[in-house]
């Protein structure tokens, strides 16, 4: 279970990113956290595992407090913690294999990771994850080899081997096309409940979001706004996240695109 | 309906506007450059003597002797070849713990502003400053070469090494952070991968860099091939000398090809 009292983080340059976040995630649950660019979402889920120092506030996993801790004790408390990125941020110059086992860095001594000696029990759980997210035959392939929906794949893999007991996972599907990021968000949300772990999900796709998540918060200019199941997100609480001119111009765009898509079809079903 | 749309086009002038101080800038310069040439201070009739022994010079190029001086370029060239060998290992080894402390992304304050002031001392001494001293130290021979090219290495490297480490993408060694891995796996797994075909590459060519120095600083008395070369210019056996040149040309060619082949192989 994590939770979140009174977190605040002000940049150097005086910017106010989060104000005074509580949030409390139990055990299972997928939190999606909704907002326009700039609300503080990625600095949210940067301030836990401490990516980004917070300014103030506690980040309670279990019963450890994450802000007060020291080096060695963030290190090790960090492999509870499996984040996934928006550019997958895999190592693209290993293998799909070193970028697994990486996630296993934070249990090893150095000289194992060196020379690549894993533990057996690490091997195998790499394999399984592996087989798990349908890369089983990529394995000695270089990360840069694969397509992006692979490669989140490979992220999705490496934070698990953490073992984690809570994951971060910031715009898991920006840089992939809608129908593999629709594949992505099953796969995490399949993972999360075979697993009974609760997420975080930065996402920026509203629709994505209500469907696939389980609970919503809704972050506008670094405080929380709104905090509901998704059937619950209303128009009125849209607007209130959004701003109403930002939320009419993007459902206008959505609109628009719908609309253009379907001038497309037709043309193209005229065509054959 | 037509308009008649303009023919001609000329780039309008970016940095002086006006023209008539354009013309006279240009016009400053000439004069600058007319006064500057005629204060050189010729002596025609010592370039009259030079040709002369130019010609004598190119002369031993085109027959170069290779044979009679035969035992003092074979050990010149071993020497030159050792020195450019074990100063470029030592060095890069130096190198590379130095150019991770002068990265601002890995190393903290104290330790950055030491590591750029080493590479700093290192650039600003060109070789052969370094080589006088150090044979002024050591005394003649290839240890003063070697001990000089290693500490030039060091400065060419470790910079570039520094500097290619503060321009890697910065999101994967924050997903590797992210694993709970320490300090040095963190080199290991997220900069090692995006700096290794560079810095694998640098060292190539710093070997050949070292090769070409070691010629140089042979004539200041460290040793090497440069030493064999100046010894044959004093004695003017321009043919030994010209073999001399030939092989070093043939040798840099040589470092040349096979480096490039061996970095497209790394890419």
């Amino acid at each position: 279970m994590l939770h979140l009292q009174g977190l605040s983080k002000t940049y150097k340059t005086g910017d106010t990113a989060l104000s005074d976040v509580s949030l409390t995630v139990p055990k299972g649950q997928i939190m999606g956290l909704i907002g326009p660019s700039g609300a503080g979402k990625s600095t949210l889920i940067r301030c836990i595992n401490r990516l980004v120092e917070p300014t103030s506030g506690k980040v309670l996993l279990g019963d450890t407090d994450l802000v007060r801790l020291g080096k060695g004790d963030l290190r090790r408390q960090r492999r509870r913690i499996g984040m996934i990125f928006q550019e997958y941020a895999l190592v693209e110059r290993l293998t799909v294999m070193e970028n697994v086992l990486s996630g296993r860095l934070g249990y090893v001594p150095f000289w194992r990771s060196f020379l690549r000696r894993y533990p057996p029990s690490d091997i195998e759980r790499a394999y399984r994850l592996l087989d798990r997210v349908g890369l089983m035959e990529h394995a000695d392939k270089r990360a840069d080899a694969l397509s992006g929906g692979q490669r989140q794949r490979v992220g999705i893999a490496r934070a698990l081997a953490q073992e984690p007991e809570l994951l971060l996972v910031d715009e898991p599907t920006a840089s992939l096309d809608p129908k593999t990021s629709r594949q992505i968000m099953r796969l995490l949300t399949e993972i999360c409940s075979e697993n009974n772990l609760p997420a975080i999900v930065n996402i920026h796709d509203v629709p994505l979001a209500q469907q696939f998540m389980q609970r919503i918060v809704g972050l506008r200019a670094g405080r929380v706004v709104f905090d509901g199941p998704p059937d619950q997100l209303t128009e009125a609480a849209l607007t209130e996240i959004y701003g109403a001119e930002d939320w009419n111009a993007m459902r206008a765009g959505d609109r628009e695109q719908a609309a253009a898509e379907a001038e497309a079809q037709a043309r193209m079903e005229a065509i054959v | 309906m037509s308009v008649a749309y303009p023919t001609t086009w000329r780039r309008p002038p970016q940095i002086v506007k006006d023209r008539r101080w354009r013309i006279a800038l240009q016009l400053g310069i000439l004069i600058y450059l007319a006064l500057a040439i005629s204060t050189v201070d010729v002596n025609w009739t010592r370039v009259y003597d030079g040709l002369e022994r130019g010609q004598r010079f190119i002369l031993g190029f085109l027959q170069p002797d290779f044979a009679s001086r035969w035992r003092d370029i074979s050990q010149g060239l071993v020497e030159s070849l050792t020195m450019t060998l074990t100063s470029t290992v030592v060095g890069v080894a130096i190198s590379v713990p130095i150019g991770i402390g002068a990265a601002r992304n890995l190393a903290p304050r104290w330790i950055y502003y030491i590591c750029r002031a080493i590479i700093a001392v290192s650039r600003a001494l060109q070789e052969i400053i370094i080589a006088i001293f150090l044979v002024a130290m050591f005394g003649f021979g290839p240890f003063a070469g070697f001990l000089t090219l290693s500490f030039a290495t060091i400065g060419f490297i470790a910079k570039l090494l520094a500097d290619d480490i503060e321009e890697i993408d910065e999101t994967q060694a924050e997903a590797i952070r992210a694993t709970g891995a320490s300090w040095l796996q963190l080199v290991n797994y997220a900069i090692q991968p995006q700096v290794m075909p560079r810095l694998i590459g640098l060292s190539l060519y710093r070997l050949d860099i070292n090769f070409r120095e070691s010629a140089v600083i042979g004539i200041v008395g460290a040793g090497g091939i440069g030493a064999t070369l100046n010894t044959a210019i004093d004695r003017y056996e321009y043919d030994s000398a010209g073999a001399v040149l030939l092989i070093i040309i043939g040798i840099v060619m040589v470092t040349e090809y096979s480096s490039s082949y061996l970095r497209k192989f790394l890419q």
